[in-house]
């Protein structure tokens, strides 16, 4: 099974890219997502989560072929 | 109920009434238009700010501002309501967003229109980095708050 992992704004810059992936056999939270895409880099604080587009906790289990979206806080408008 | 996000100018007053003569719901109903502009300034934290680049997470940004105008019809007795925010690279003055609820009585006309705008700009996901005057660029770490008072919207 494959997750999609694309990070933004300043998480991109800090990871380096903006797209992952992984290959996974036993289901995964969001939070394990973070630690095997990254390599166990420190998280920064108040780093939000999405899963398909939608706002998750960090305990949220993700499927094959979900994408998992990292990003800082949302500063539009 | 429309979400337009675009990396072309918004020219606010030119696109509403294009919206109204074209697409707004026809319902002679409508009595309260309440629209919000932001706009760009040329300063923030003490600097001169110069130009901001605003990225999005394209799908993303349509699904949370559309489930952002759901919410708000449950709360609210609303006829239309149309959401236009910009992309890409902004210059001081230019608008950002543009946010406009049309509806019979202007209770609800003004208090969607503020809680689209709230929510927008704590759920949506869009990111503003500035270059400032002497060239240095920064991410905006966090939006102010909207509400002066203690009052959880």
């Amino acid at each position: 099974m494959s997750i999609k992992i694309r990070y933004f704004a300043s998480l991109k810059d800090y990871i380096g890219h903006s797209e992952d992936e992984i290959i996974y056999e036993k289901a995964l939270t969001v939070s394990e997502v973070w630690q095997q895409a990254t390599q166990n880099k420190i998280k920064p604080q108040n780093t939000l989560v999405a899963v398909n587009m939608d706002y998750v906790s960090w305990d949220e289990l993700v499927n094959d072929s979900d994408e998992v979206a990292f990003f800082p806080p949302v500063t539009g408008g | 109920m429309t979400v337009i996000i675009k990396d072309t100018p918004i020219n606010p007053y030119q696109d509403l009434q294009e919206y109204e003569e074209t697409k707004l719901t026809k319902n002679n109903a409508i009595g309260a238009s309440n629209i919000f502009i932001g706009t760009m300034r040329d300063f923030n934290e003490g600097d001169h700010v110069k130009l901001m680049s605003l990225e999005h997470y394209p799908g993303m940004t349509e699904k949370q501002l559309n489930k952002i105008i759901a919410a708000a019809n449950q709360q609210w007795a609303l006829i239309d309501i149309l959401i236009i925010h910009r992309v890409g690279d902004i210059l001081p003055n230019e608008p950002i967003v543009l946010v406009s609820a049309w509806s019979s009585h202007r209770g609800d006309a003004f208090d969607a229109c503020r809680f689209i705008m709230e929510n927008l700009k704590s759920k949506a996901p869009f990111w503003k980095k500035e270059r400032l005057i002497n060239e240095q660029e920064r991410w905006v770490i966090s939006n102010t708050k909207g509400y002066l008072t203690t009052k959880n919207y």
